[in-house]
């Protein structure tokens, strides 16, 4: 066996009790065919599938569905033969517990399949056409968030990739799904890993697994013998599997904040998707299935199950032999990461296990301290990141200072609120922060994009007032020029005719136009102000009879009225004479 | 079909609990407590006893008076620690008033008119310190003399009885006010100007090989204290290394010699006083500290550095308590300086980090 190449240590991290042991005992088992599938159109992260079936029609094993809509989509098949019964909203695996539209197939239990379509050779296909057949088969990330698969290995087109990791850590307790896989098909998850390399052509190819694992280390450096991947053991520590950590503890580097792997050059794939990737182009099989584990101590036989997708989580947990009095909690995922679901809701590509906890497993957390930043938390963020000040600052809603302290860097791991010795919900404590800053952002984009509409308003007001004046400008010279060529035809006609009323016509003209002297205006003004003044007081006395001043000035103005007015008429009168 | 209660991830939780943390520091004390008993007698067992039930009655009635379920947060332990460490600073047989007034400035001003745990800027403990000290300072510089005095100096008598004990403490006007006193190596040292070291030592039997006698044992104590909290990780080594190694470097740049212008070596410093006491009980307190591993390191060099300038050129033989209230209002501002690099970010963010103000 080769030496082991270098390896970097990530910061922080915990070591909860592994919990893993109950769950690999049995191997990997098939669980009977479900009754009715329930098929959620979204069953990665993106826009949901658009259904292309029925109502009624039947349907076989790995038929079509629905299709991708869009590039951030991904199309779902029949996972086994039966009839569409109902496209509707249907109970669905999320935090939220809110119901999603989804297929509903009832099976004929006949489990007939199509015609499959493999691809042996697919190192003569162009990457392209590859990538096409992976999207084709509804491949989304089996890790956790569930990014379409050909969506990630198609990224960052402009940079190239020169490592591949697989991403085989698994380091959250209970979760064994991905070691049993590993330690079931060691060989087509290799057979995986060498249709990525042929899209990919990186320089190397990693395989990380916590060593915690052996059995699964052991079965991938069998398998992996004759190549050039590298299978890489790591020390246990969660969350050393997070996408950004695995990078960090096998090349040193770290993803860009707010960047992508591809960024620096690197692409992690989860290994139960390099299976997948396998059984879809050397087999020809869509992703209809997935591992998943079934475990925690309500049940009474914990194990792995290869299930057919949109299987109902209580049919997973009665073949588990669950104990229904003994159901504390139900975590879909692990402990750290996982959240609860009903048990009504089915599995979907990212559902990786199943935790059926007691209450001595899982119990309700205990009323929470205050914070004496004691620090423990900082010592385990794998980001290195102040968790005791952003609480602080997260009930104090001090967005300014959660942005300062990188609060959109946390991944969430939950690592700081399991050390808290006050038990605090730090966890929730920063996504609701995050999910604060959000909604903030958006009403500010919101309120930027009214302001843009109103500064386009205002410019659009201004252009067509512009407008009007121009064209009203051009109107009034057109007129003037039509005017003049009125008066000239005129005066050619009174060359011809002698003028009668022309002298008429001319003094009223003069009269129309003649304007006040500067003294009559004053004048005029002064008889204006005069007769103001007269009214207000009238106004007032009318109002208010009794006031004796009012009625002592009332004589005084009404002369100054008439005095003034007369003045004004004289001038004028004499001017017209 | 089960139905979850609606609790978002993480769903599991370690063990560790305040209170086992609070436990934890009290009994790494002990060793400390033990050699304090044996060298002092039961003045320091008596002073736990006082401040320990001041402590308590008095938090016990602010919560009450603040409307907070006092069992819930009595339960953490934190005002035990405080009253504790309060005692364990405070001179063996003080007065009984002075230590209810010593732990109620603690509790009141030092803890709860800021809203209680988590929330103080300065330590409680070294506020009820420091305020007794300059409103009594001759209570507080009555410092017993220890066991086995008595053979040097026979005008001398240690007080080690439990009777005569409990007398000092709640009758002193009883007792003989003489002979049962006497200064401290630090007080020595600092009010010598004209024997040299060596000659200092001869005529003094409060030196001892390294530092203060009885007072170097005492302090090699709160270290294997301190050694223990760290082995199980209730803090980490930064603010503890920081401010040994500044008040070293310090007393080894301004050393002076051994003549009669020496500031003592640095061996005296770190076993003298109260520095290993400081360093790994009361510096190491998160609260009123600086919160990342570089802020630590900086917040204990800070109270190193006072510590050492305080007690050479200021007017106390020691000066731990003021050395940490000092670097407690800085402790925000360190913070701001010492942010630890998020990964991913190419640089560390410094200082208030002027963020655009929506």
């Amino acid at each position: 066996m080769s030496t082991q190449p270098r390896i970097w240590d990530m910061p922080g991290g915990i070591h909860p009790p592994q919990n893993k042991a109950q769950s690999t005992a049995r191997g990997l088992e098939r669980i009977p065919l479900p009754k009715r599938l329930i098929l959620p159109l979204l069953q990665h992260i993106g826009r949901r599938a658009e259904p292309i079936v029925q109502v009624g029609e039947r349907v076989l094993k790995g038929q079509l569905l629905a299709s991708s809509h869009g590039q951030y989509s991904c199309p779902l098949h029949a996972p086994t033969s039966g009839t569409i019964v109902a496209i509707e909203d249907a109970p669905y695996p999320h935090a939220s517990g809110l119901t999603e539209p989804a297929i509903i197939l009832d099976s004929d239990g006949e489990d007939r399949r199509i015609e499959l379509q493999p691809v042996a050779d697919y190192r003569s296909l162009d990457p392209v056409d590859v990538l096409d057949l992976i999207q084709a088969a509804g491949i989304s990330g089996l890790g956790g968030a569930g990014f379409p698969t050909a969506t990630k290995l198609l990224s960052r087109p402009d940079h190239r990739i020169s490592t591949l990791i697989i991403n085989a850590a698994e380091c959250e307790p209970y979760i064994t799904s991905d070691d049993m896989t590993i330690r079931h098909y060691p060989a087509r998850i290799v057979s995986g890993i060498e249709v990525l390399m042929h899209i990919l052509k990186p320089d190397q190819v990693l395989v990380g697994i916590e060593d915690n694992k052996p059995e699964a280390i052991a079965a991938m450096r069998a398998a992996a013998q004759d190549t050039t991947i590298q299978i890489i053991a790591i020390p246990t520590k969660y969350p050393s599997g997070g996408e950004k950590q695995l990078i960090q503890i096998l090349t040193g580097k770290e993803v860009p904040s707010g960047g992508l792997p591809a960024d620096i050059s690197v692409l992690c794939q989860n290994i139960g998707t390099c299976l997948a990737i396998h059984e879809a182009i050397l087999l020809g099989r869509p992703m209809i299935n997935r591992i998943v584990t079934l475990t925690g101590a309500a049940l009474q036989r914990p194990t792995n199950v290869i299930a057919p997708i949109g299987t109902p989580i209580h049919e997973l947990l009665a073949f588990a032999g669950l104990q229904p009095e003994r159901l504390h909690r139900l975590v879909l995922g692990g402990p750290m990461m996982g959240f609860t679901v009903d048990s009504a809701a089915p599995i979907i590509k990212t559902s990786n296990c199943l935790l059926a906890a007691t209450r001595e497993e899982l119990p309700p957390p205990p009323p929470a301290l205050p914070c004496i930043r004691c620090g423990l938390c900082a010592e385990a963020c794998p980001v290195e990141l102040l968790p005791q000040q952003l609480h602080w600052f997260a009930m104090g809603k001090d967005y300014a200072q959660l942005q300062r302290h990188d609060l959109f860097d946390c991944i969430e791991c939950g690592a700081c609120a399991y050390v808290c010795p006050s038990s605090i919900p730090l966890v929730q404590y920063f996504r609701a922060g995050k999910a604060e800053m959000r909604a903030i952002e958006q009403q500010h984009s919101r309120a930027e994009h009214s302001r843009q509409r109103f500064e386009h308003r205002q410019e659009r007001l201004q252009r067509e007032a512009e407008q009007r004046e121009q064209e009203r400008q051009a109107r009034a010279e057109k007129a003037a020029r039509a005017k003049a060529a009125r008066e000239a035809q005129a005066a050619r006609a009174q060359l011809a005719e002698p003028p009668t009323a022309a002298p008429d016509l001319a003094r009223i003209q003069s009269r129309k136009v003649s304007t006040l002297s500067a003294e009559q205006k004053q004048l005029k003004v002064a008889a204006a102000t005069a007769r103001m003044a007269l009214q207000r007081v009238q106004k007032q006395l009318a109002t208010n009879p009794d006031n004796t001043d009012m009625q002592k000035q009332l004589p005084e103005l009404e002369q100054a009225f008439a005095e003034a007015q007369q003045a004004f008429e004289q001038a004028t009168t004499q001017e017209a004479r | 079909m089960a139905v979850s209660p609606p609790i978002s991830s993480p769903h599991a939780l370690g063990s560790n609990r305040t209170r086992n943390i609070m436990l934890q520091v009290l009994l790494a004390t002990l060793p400390g407590v033990l050699l304090l008993t044996w060298f002092f007698g039961w003045g320091t067992l008596i002073n736990i006893l006082l401040a320990g039930s001041f402590a308590i009655a008095i938090e016990s009635a602010i919560l009450r008076l603040r409307q907070r379920p006092v069992a819930f947060y009595l339960n953490d332990g934190s005002a035990l620690v405080t009253a504790w460490l309060l005692a364990l600073a405070l001179p063996p047989y003080a007065p009984w008033w002075l230590v209810l007034v010593a732990s109620g400035f603690a509790m009141v001003f030092g803890k709860h008119l800021y809203g209680g745990l988590g929330q103080n800027p300065f330590n409680p403990a070294m506020l009820g310190y420091a305020m007794v000290l300059v409103s009594f300072p001759v209570e507080m510089t009555s410092w017993p003399v220890w066991r086995g005095i008595e053979q040097l100096q026979p005008a001398l008598t240690p007080t080690l009885g439990l009777i005569d004990g409990l007398q000092r403490v709640f009758a002193p006007a009883s007792l003989p006010t003489d002979g049962w006193t006497s200064a401290t190596a630090l007080d020595l040292l600092k009010n010598n100007s004209a024997l040299t070291l060596d000659e200092l030592r001869a005529a003094q039997p409060a030196f001892g090989s390294m530092a203060g006698r009885a007072w170097e044992w005492i302090s090699l104590a709160w270290l294997a204290g301190g050694l223990f909290l760290l082995y199980r990780r209730v803090y980490t080594w930064h603010a503890p290394v920081g401010m040994l190694a500044a008040l070293a470097v310090m007393s080894l740049l301004f050393w002076n010699g051994s003549g009669s212008a020496s500031n003592g070596s640095p061996l005296f410093h770190l076993l003298g006083g109260a520095t290993m006491l400081g360093a790994f009980f009361i510096v190491t307190d998160p609260v009123s500290g600086a919160t990342s591993a570089r802020g630590r390191l900086v917040f204990g060099a800070g109270v190193g550095i006072l510590v050492y300038v305080i007690r050479v050129w200021g007017n106390y033989p020691d000066a731990v308590a003021f050395a940490v209230l000092l670097m407690n209002l800085c402790a925000p501002t360190i913070d701001y300086y010492t942010t630890p690099r998020t990964y991913g970010h190419s640089k560390p963010k410094r200082g208030l980090g002027k963020v655009d103000q929506p």
